[in-house]
């Protein structure tokens, strides 16, 4: 029921959004004649009923820019942007938990400071300008990895040859963005795994004479992961948006690309369902976040 | 307010700052802040503010792409002017679009939370779904729809991040004076014919400032990384150029191609600094104002 509501709601309100800012938007920026081709001379109740049949037929118009049809554009750029980010993102999940344990477990010692500081150090910079330097510096510089895209320009190989070419211009910016992720998970699986080191069972787990690493990973860690899990999963409802900045970098044709192009312009239609992408997107993974997490933890149920 | 409740301030005000200055991290941010702060104020002795026009960089025979070794200190970009000055002037964009940010998304926060938690019931329930749903939408997609819808100025970008990340303060406001109401102070203070402002003003206002103080300095980091990466993606206000704009201006005229290293490596570096610093002094306020979590640190 809970979670009927928490959805319902959400998906009601995202459309009227998308559609004001169509609605208030256009007419400073195109002629009148644009008004009458987007049916905004149209009543707002009218137009928002417009809006949603095409929103429902994913008719979103034509893209300023390439004259071609919206939807057709982010089809063509949602593979790469999840082929990237996904990638880091498990990545990241995985290395920066396991970091956040060992942390947690060897507190206060040299490895808890130093992962918690380079991890801290990773997280404050802004994640384009890490793939900036990272791009300076082995593209560059070193001249070990391309400078930009998803395949080496004019190559025509396909099958296998193509999947590696692809991987080989992936791995920096699968790097900076694993780099700029990992930060969250290390300190959010730290301080969660530290509240469960206080607790009672894990002093009882110790006396009944058990090995500490098998505390650790019987006992402490499974308690521990419960944030991490939902922050797993309400950042994979970022996933399709999180790169928006260092896609851009190296030009990486996905949607985050498109969505800094679709800036320049500024390319509205293609902007106005981007957001509404990447608002689906959140909501579905929260949705997600919130079963697996009562799922997991049968105390929720109660409250 | 009587002088025994301001000796009280002012005790636990000392008691926080001796707990502070007990802290090593909280201390360095601190120490980082200040120089940066201190660079912001002193911008106009530190670079002239006409280094920044690329007419009178000309003027004044600048190199073009100039190394740091040719033309010190930080070099030059693509017009001729000077990054040195770029640097400095931006540190003031950079710091006060993050902190005025700041004190807009608090203080949305902080009300919403405060008359959320306070009032209840049906206020209540709408708040928290007005919250809920911004805290849901994407952040960051819902900034760049908002900065280009509105247009590029600094003001409409402080605007754009107060009104997308205040929801994250409003829920930690909320549940802090949920607690709050609880105590017994509260019923005592009705029971002798306070009214609603009064006990908001007076009981529970001190009691959750702690949390919005610790709450705003870890909100700084977020305006100033949300000001970059805005001001990156050609949002920028272009009159008042931030160190995000720097580095957009670096990274579109192929300062990356050049290895310019002396262009874009210092406005980075400056967010950096003053991000961490007020991680650093953040976690240790956090630390003072919820002590369970200073135990299992």
């Amino acid at each position: 029921m809970l979670v009927f509501n928490f959805f319902l709601f959400r998906v009601v309100q995202t459309d009227p959004i998308g559609s004001l800012f169509r609605g208030r938007n256009v007419p400073q920026s195109t002629i009148d004649n644009l008004r009458v081709a987007f049916g905004l001379d149209q009543p707002i109740g009218t137009q928002f009923l417009y809006y949603l049949r095409e929103t429902a037929q994913l008719n979103f118009g034509l893209s300023y820019q390439s004259r071609q049809p919206v939807w057709d554009e982010i089809v063509r750029a949602i593979p790469a942007t999840l082929a990237l980010v996904g990638i880091s993102s498990i990545l990241s999940a995985v290395i920066g938990t396991f970091g956040g344990i060992v942390a947690a477990w060897r507190r206060n010692t040299w490895k808890d400071h130093s992962i918690t500081s380079s991890t801290m150090v990773f997280y404050s910079m802004p994640d384009f300008w890490l793939g900036m330097i990272l791009l300076v510096l082995f593209a560059v510089v070193l001249g070990w990895f391309p400078v930009g895209g998803i395949t080496t320009a004019g190559s025509n190989e396909t099958g296998l040859a193509r999947l590696i070419d692809q991987a080989y211009h992936m791995f920096l910016p699968a790097l900076t963005l694993t780099l700029a992720y990992l930060g969250e998970y290390t300190l959010v699986t730290r301080s969660s795994l530290l509240d469960v080191m206080g607790e009672d069972y894990l002093t009882v787990a110790r006396a009944k004479g058990l090995r500490d690493v098998r505390v650790r990973n019987r006992h402490a860690v499974p308690n521990a992961l419960l944030p991490v899990v939902t922050l797993t999963a309400i950042n994979f409802g970022f996933v399709l948006s999180g790169a928006i900045a260092v896609e851009a970098v190296y030009s990486w044709p996905g949607l985050g690309k498109a969505t800094a192009d679709a800036i320049r312009g500024p390319d509205l239609p293609m902007l106005q369902a981007l957001f509404l992408l990447f608002s689906a997107a959140v909501i579905v993974f929260n949705l997600i976040a919130d079963i697996t997490y009562s799922w997991l933890d049968p105390r929720v149920e109660e409250i | 307010m009587t002088s025994i409740a301001m000796q009280r301030r002012r005790a636990t005000a000392s008691r926080v700052w001796a707990q502070f200055r007990g802290s090593r991290q909280g201390m360095i941010g601190l120490a980082v802040l200040l120089v940066f702060v201190a660079m912001a104020l002193a911008a106009p002795l530190l670079a002239d503010v006409r280094e920044l026009n690329p007419v009178f960089a000309r003027a004044q025979g600048n190199p073009q792409w100039a190394p740091p070794s040719v033309f010190p200190p930080l070099g030059t970009d693509y017009i001729r002017r000077s990054v040195w000055a770029q640097f400095v002037w931006g540190s003031r964009v950079s710091l006060f679009v993050g902190l005025a940010a700041t004190v807009l998304t608090i203080l949305i926060g902080s009300v919403v939370g405060i008359v959320s938690g306070f009032v209840g019931g049906k206020v209540d329930a709408i708040f928290m779904r007005v919250t809920e749903w911004f805290l849901v939408i994407p952040f960051l997609p819902l900034a760049i729809v908002l900065a280009s819808v509105l247009g590029r100025n600094v003001w409409n970008i402080i605007f754009v991040i107060g009104i997308t990340s205040w929801p994250s303060t409003a829920r930690l406001v909320r549940a802090q004076v949920l607690t709050v109401k609880q105590r017994l102070f509260v019923d005592r203070a009705r029971s002798l014919g306070a009214g609603g402002g009064h006990i908001v003003a007076h009981h529970i206002l001190p009691n959750v400032s702690g949390l919005i103080l610790a709450n705003a300095t870890l909100a700084v980091p977020i305006s100033i990384l949300t000001e970059t990466t805005l001001s990156f993606l050609g949002l920028g206000d272009p009159s008042a150029a931030s160190w995000g704009k720097t580095l957009e201006e670096a990274f579109v005229n192929g300062a990356m191609a050049r290895n310019a290293w002396w262009y874009f490596l210092p406005a980075g570096l400056g967010i950096l600094a003053v991000v961490l610093a007020f991680t650093l002094i953040g976690r240790t306020l956090e630390e003072i104002a919820n002590p369970r979590l200073s135990r299992s640190r």
